[in-house]
């Protein structure tokens, strides 16, 4: 990807600037708890960590192939039809991302199932193409798509680890619980961790810890 | 070069489609072939796990485990057709005598299980299965699921324990096929399985997929009786049907 990098403004690939967009994302301007945006398949898909994982990694690679492909022509969309062609390029993507999926970890993609079609909806995806790439350079773009994507995959991963860990006791399926010996102290998994709302429970409460951590992200009265 | 001018923008969507088409199609047909043969160790596995088994290694252990694959039609063996060849969306469509209904008899631990694949209609799209009946050919052993688009939570829940562990010890064939009731409430009796609360259609498609699919196969399991697999016990029950 660097070899398309146009060097238009003569900055160092990794300047102190480049590199921000790559990092930002991760805390003052995460796409889950600062945006708020995504939460469907963070509801979806955090029940265990490897389809996470996945979704993680799947909408980390549509999301900077998007934005470079669409940064590449951003000069060349009319500017009437733009969305549409967004969604072209996204959807042309997610399509090669579920038939990649099918063919090298069917078990997994039989999970997604459905959800890899519905990283088309991921509004981080449209978000990020029609607020950056599309006014970016390529390398740019590829590092804030790679950026938000890695950033929305590390919080459905934390999501998911308390999910998976204090719902079915195990960490990748991994019995972690039952290895450590708990079950015999009288612990039950509890099953409500299992069910959709708790993602949203569990999300607000990385946004909390986030907020009270960071102070440019409190507001001021 | 005017980028807002009509028909630029008309060229440059037909070029984008076009050039998407091409690339979808040529990934598409390239990966297939890695698609296919996922789908088919699925099978196997399936088939496996109707009879209580998995393994990290499924193609081996079916290979171990299933003594004989035969396809019938009307119940009689037909000769040179693979049981996987066979296209049961199609194959349950036809009349009961006409299609052709593939059988698996698998052994295990010493024991001789028939299984046998089912197909029916849920309420967005297609379910399927494989129920395997215990060494008498009358009474069920194991039942698995699958569904293409059945709702999570209600109709889909087909696929889990609750559901398809109730079917071991129902007994689907007595004179003729007594069938499986599919039922809402007490499901006590040796016909009859709990079905799912806010999946009624999903469940009724299960019962009408078990009578569709399992009645042809009782003349054939009655003729075999309890004779092992191993002796060729079902010679003088084969013919070659020409016209297939």
């Amino acid at each position: 990807m660097s070899s398309e990098v146009k060097t238009q403004e003569k900055e160092a690939l990794f300047s102190k600037k480049n590199r921000r967009l790559f990092v930002d994302p991760f805390n003052e301007n995460n796409p889950i708890t600062v945006q708020v945006l995504g939460i469907c398949s963070a509801l979806a898909i955090t029940v265990k960590m490897k389809p996470a994982l996945v979704m993680g990694l799947s909408v980390t690679v549509v999301l900077a192939a998007a934005n470079v492909l669409t940064s590449l022509l951003r000069n060349l969309i009319p500017n009437r039809i733009r969305i549409i062609v967004q969604l072209v390029v996204v959807a042309a993507l997610v399509i090669l991302v579920d038939q990649v999926l099918k063919a090298f970890v069917y078990d997994v993609s039989k999970q997604l199932s459905v959800f890899v079609g519905l990283i088309i909806t991921n509004c981080i995806i449209m978000g990020r193409i029609e607020a950056f790439s599309l006014g970016n350079t390529p390398w740019k773009s590829f590092l804030d798509g790679l950026g938000n994507g890695a950033a929305y995959a590390a919080i459905l991963l934390v999501v998911a680890f308390f999910r998976e860990l204090l719902g079915s006791g195990t960490l990748f399926e991994y019995p972690v619980l039952e290895a450590l010996g708990v079950y015999e102290l009288g612990y039950k998994n509890n099953g409500m961790m299992l069910l959709p709302p708790m993602a949203l429970i569990v999300v607000a409460l990385i946004i909390w810890v986030q907020r009270a951590k960071t102070p440019s992200l409190i507001e001021k009265e | 070069m005017n980028v807002n001018s009509n028909s630029y923008t008309y060229g440059f969507a037909i070029a984008l489609v076009v050039a998407v088409a091409a690339a979808l199609s040529i990934a598409a047909t390239s990966l297939k072939p890695m698609q296919d043969a996922n789908v088919a160790l699925e099978k196997k596995s399936d088939i496996l796990s109707s009879i209580g088994l998995s393994s990290e290694d499924p193609a081996s252990l079916y290979a171990q485990v299933i003594k004989e694959q035969v396809v019938l039609v009307n119940g009689l063996v037909v000769e040179g057709v693979s049981p996987d060849a066979v296209d049961m969306a199609k194959a349950v469509a036809l009349p009961e005598t006409e299609r052709q209904t593939p059988l698996y008899v698998a052994e295990s631990e010493g024991k001789t299980y028939y299984i046998i694949p089912v197909r029916g209609k849920g309420l967005w799209g297609p379910i399927w299965g494989y129920i395997s009946l215990n060494e008498d050919g009358t009474s069920v052993y194991g039942a698995t699921f699958g569904h293409k688009s059945e709702t999570p939570g209600l109709g889909a829940e087909i696929t889990t324990e609750f559901f398809t562990g109730q079917f071991p010890g129902k007994v689907v064939y007595s004179d003729s096929y007594t069938g499986i009731e599919v039922r809402k409430g007490d499901a006590s009796g040796d016909q009859q399985v709990d079905g799912i609360s806010g999946g009624t259609i999903t469940s009724v498609g299960v019962q009408y997929m078990l009578e569709n699919c399992l009645k042809p196969y009782q003349a054939y399991l009655k003729s075999r009786g309890s004779v092992p697999a191993a002796a060729p016990a079902d010679a003088d029950t084969t013919v070659t049907v020409a016209t297939l």
